[in-house]
């Protein structure tokens, strides 16, 4: 399975995915105006991850900003993580915020509440 | 139509202006404003907190505006994706206002969706969110159905807005978001 590695932009993350190491990070802002482009591959190479997984996954989701259009993929992306685990799967989420951003916090809390996945919220301290 | 349009804008502008803008609306319009505004931001003087939460709150308001700007037929050039929004800022609360028109047939619904993200309280209206969230399919213009009802959340004061009249087919949807200096 090939490496992910997407550069960031104003508008989308950094997102880095590695089949062998398991860990996947998504870094940045997500703010396009449609972004169902932009996570297609991504949520595409987690399916096809889910055929041969590493022993563990570790997500890293440390995010500025995101849209509403953003929401709903990245809401896909963890339901594909919810299928590691529902075949027994070693997965957590990290879910990082800043001091300061409780709204950060509160969209990783709704994710927690719908996806059964383990979340671990990290407050980044500058 | 340019009487009609004057008189929606100045109302909408009030307070001190930070950006106002009508003409075409396009997704490059709305990338160099939100960067504009950024870069104003980084040297405002308010907590990065409320910075954070206005940027995101104008981000969604103004691709809001984008998926929603419906053009008027037998009108050519720039007005036919006629939109228009300001930035300004009163007594400590920032205000976005945004207008676009609308069909008739939709007024309806988005007033009545409007009302009811009114209607709900802090906890339920997270409990909406996560529902639309979960249960919603993306619509053919790439929104989630979930732009007011997170305005709504992350500002905690209620939505305003009003409809112009402005033929039999179109109304001009104002539609004014507030984000209070302190938190």
């Amino acid at each position: 399975m090939e490496l992910i590695n997407i550069e960031g932009t104003p508008k989308t993350p950094t997102v880095t995915m590695n089949p062998t190491s398991g860990v996947i990070e998504i870094k940045g802002r997500s703010i396009p105006e449609n972004s169902i482009e932009f996570y297609k591959p991504i949520v595409d190479w987690l399916e096809e991850y889910n055929q041969g997984p590493a022993a563990k996954t570790v997500v890293n989701v440390q995010l500025e900003y995101f849209n509403t259009s953003s929401s709903k993929c990245i809401l896909d992306v963890f339901k594909k993580l919810e299928n590691l685990k529902k075949n027994q799967k070693d997965v957590i989420i990290n879910w990082y915020y800043e001091e300061d951003d409780e709204d950060m916090l509160e969209a990783g809390e709704d994710y927690e509440s719908i996806i059964k996945v383990p979340f671990k919220m990290i407050q980044i301290v500058d | 139509m340019s009487f009609f349009l004057n008189d929606c804008y100045d109302r909408m502008n009030q307070g001190e202006v930070i950006v106002a803008y009508k003409g075409a609306i396009s997704a490059e319009v709305i990338s160099n404003t939100l960067s504009l505004i950024e870069s104003k931001l980084e040297e405002a003087s308010e907590q990065t907190g409320v910075k954070k939460k206005l940027y995101n709150v104008l981000v969604e308001s103004l691709q809001n505006l984008f998926h929603h700007v419906d053009a008027i037929n037998g009108m050519g050039g720039s007005e036919s994706n006629f939109g228009a929004f300001v930035l300004s800022k009163k007594d400590q609360v920032f205000r976005i206002s945004t207008g676009n028109f609308i069909r008739t047939d939709k007024s309806i619904i988005l007033k009545e969706k409007i009302d009811k993200i009114n209607s709900l309280s802090k906890e339920e209206l997270k409990d909406f969110y996560k529902f639309v969230l979960n249960n919603q399919s993306f619509s053919a213009k790439g929104g989630g159905g979930l732009g007011l009802i997170d305005i709504a959340r992350k500002t905690g004061n209620k939505l305003d807005y009003k409809f112009y009249h402005y033929n039999t087919e179109f109304d001009f949807f104002n539609l004014n978001v507030f984000i209070n200096e302190k938190e």
